[in-house]
């Protein structure tokens, strides 16, 4: 009986924290899940932005380590009253950032509206027609080169076949008709994302609204404009967002097309800091630069989502 | 007269910007394919040659073993490869655990998953320039595996948590019954059915790895560790470009991420719309 009840003791009291600690550890799974990519992003995204705040204050130059310091706001001052190269990129970028979202929601939004329609071949021309936003900007940039060459370019071909120029013009070597060019090429790879997303938000207005204005007598003009593009608000609030902060950052093709030229004419800030980070060596000052255009996307943001009136309950 | 008068409509407003936009987007990629196949003295010969006049593999061959494509091509398969297959592992965890559990500070960490969305990539390139500099990883494949899986993680994770709650939860549950633990059940019964989600996410990955320029261009200095568009970009920047085997050194590059993206459209579509509207 002794034994017995000796026996027991433990094993009631084993049973009793046995379900307590799976319980526990139950609850700490989520947390166990999440920790790998939260270390992830918190190392190697979150941490280096951080640094560049850190950095933004200091004198710190790579070639010349012996004069690293404390900056103060050094840099930031450097930028706006010395910085001969500063406010003319700013206003490059805004050229290009308007364009090319402007222009790339327009051709975006009619490819989306031609692709959802039937028509045979339908899921064939889709691929093709997404088919740049599977391409590299670097791929982009010499394709396009082939074609801007001014000795072997294409365009210059048909452009003097056509009768439109009576020689061959040095596309890139021209400052407006660089930056046309770079828009033209960044369109072509950009114009795919518009069209997939905005493909996708077609797909889910419902067809009843469709039957209701035809019911109502509304033209294709009308239908559009009070049907479908309120129904497609939402996707491009957030796409055109997402895609400012996108172009504004993206210089593959203004790297490799134009190098920021010619006389920095295609050099926007973020080709600016690029072109400091990797053939310059003062960290210091393009973290400065790189506080400030993170100031500007942030200030954009808010505004924008103010005005629009971005409403995610309705999503 | 009206049925003509639908059919002049219908080509005015649907046949006719439909070939002019397939025209934009499929001529540029035909060229590159063509002036790929010419000799060099045909490329620069006047009239231009619409099709090669008599094609030739020479800008491959030279593209590929004289130039360097080999290299690029198999530095950028490993550092796609290594990131997809972190990427996976990761993003079905943290998926997962979005998916299937309550937990206090999910709001946080999916703010967290949003908040790197509006972070701009060229902020980046410094300081991860000084962090792999400080851990010796400059020219190291493993700077770039790192960076990218960090970067493509929280989209990823969006992803992977819209697919696995396609996947009803009573069959993981059936699974757990017959005596599996968590891990066994997820590996059993809800990774065979997550194989579409997968290859769109591994898809996405890829091509994102495939494609990226900028960090690479700033983590790599040496022309031995050099990825297909950093290789590409070199090559654009020499004096005397050998401009058929940057053609073909084009094609080269454009074939997987091409093929992928075909192959995967389908559920990328979904999965962007998904994205885009969750």
């Amino acid at each position: 009986m002794n034994l017995r009840q000796e026996l027991e003791v433990p094993a009631v009291s084993t049973e009793k924290k046995k379900p307590l600690k799976k319980f526990k550890i139950d609850k700490w799974i989520p947390y166990l899940f999440i920790l790998p990519s939260t270390l992830m992003i918190v190392t190697f995204l979150f941490y280096p932005i951080g640094t560049v705040f850190y950095y933004s204050l200091q004198h710190y130059d790579i070639s010349a380590p012996f004069y690293n310091a404390f900056a103060g706001l050094d840099n930031f001052k450097k930028i706006f009253t010395e910085d001969k190269l500063f406010f003319p990129s700013l206003l490059t970028t805004l050229k290009w950032v308007v364009s090319e979202v402007g222009l790339q929601l327009i051709f975006g939004l009619t490819a989306a509206l031609l692709l959802n329609q039937k028509f045979k071949f339908r899921g064939m021309v889709r691929s093709a027609a997404f088919i740049p936003w599977a391409i590299s900007g670097v791929l982009a940039s010499v394709m396009w080169s082939l074609m801007f060459n001014e000795h072997m370019g294409v365009i210059n071909d048909l452009f003097m076949r056509l009768g439109i120029i009576s020689e061959s013009k040095a596309w890139l070597a021209g400052s407006t008709s660089a930056f046309i060019s770079v828009v033209i090429a960044e369109l072509w790879r950009g114009i795919p994302f518009f069209a997939i997303t905005l493909l996708a938000s077609l797909q889910s207005i419902p067809e009843e609204l469709y039957e209701a204005a035809k019911v109502d007598g509304a033209n294709r003009v009308k239908t559009f404009l009070y049907v479908t593009l309120p129904s497609l608000k939402n996707t491009i609030v957030l796409t055109t967002l997402l895609r400012v902060i996108w172009e504004f950052n993206n210089v593959d093709l203004l790297f490799n097309l134009t190098g920021g030229g010619p006389a920095h004419s295609t050099t926007t800030l973020t080709m600016y800091i690029a072109e400091q980070a990797v053939h310059g060596s003062n960290f210091g000052y393009g973290s400065a630069l790189t506080v400030v255009v993170f100031a500007i996307l942030l200030v954009f943001a808010i505004i924008y989502l103010r005005i629009t009136r971005y409403d995610r309950e309705g999503n | 007269m009206i049925k003509t008068k639908k059919r002049v409509d219908r080509l005015l407003t649907f046949n006719l910007p439909l070939l002019v936009m397939l025209i934009f987007t499929l001529f540029p990629l035909y060229w590159t394919i063509n002036t790929a196949f010419k000799h060099e003295g045909d490329i620069i010969k006047r009239p231009l040659g619409y099709v090669p006049a008599s094609p030739t593999i020479d800008n491959f061959v030279t593209a590929w073993t004289n130039v360097g494509f080999s290299t690029y091509f198999k530095n950028s398969l490993l550092v796609g490869v290594c990131t997809v297959f972190i990427v996976l592992i990761l993003s079905t965890l943290s998926g997962y655990a979005l998916s299937r559990y309550k937990f206090k500070g999910k709001r946080a960490f999916l703010l967290m998953l949003l908040c790197t969305q509006f972070i701009p990539r060229s902020m980046l390139i410094i300081p991860l320039f000084i962090i792999f500099k400080f851990l010796g990883l400059i020219s190291n494949p493993l700077s770039l595996i790192i960076t990218y899986a960090a970067v493509e993680i929280p989209f990823t994770t969006v992803l992977m948590n819209g697919f696995i709650s396609n996947v009803p939860r009573e069959l993981e549950e059936a699974a757990m019954v017959d005596g599996c633990n968590k891990l066994q059940a997820i590996r059993y019964v809800i990774f065979p059915l997550l194989v579409p989600g997968i290859v769109a996410t591994s898809v996405f990955t890829f091509i994102y790895t495939w494609n990226e320029f900028l960090i690479a261009l700033m983590l790599t200095n040496q022309q031995g560790k050099f990825t297909l568009p950093v290789g590409l970009s070199y090559m654009m920047g020499e004096f005397n470009i050998n401009y058929g085997a940057l053609a073909a050194g084009s094609v080269i590059a454009l074939i997987p991420a091409v093929i992928l993206f075909a192959y995967a459209q389908k559920h990328l579509v979904n999965g962007m719309g998904g994205a885009v509207k969750g």
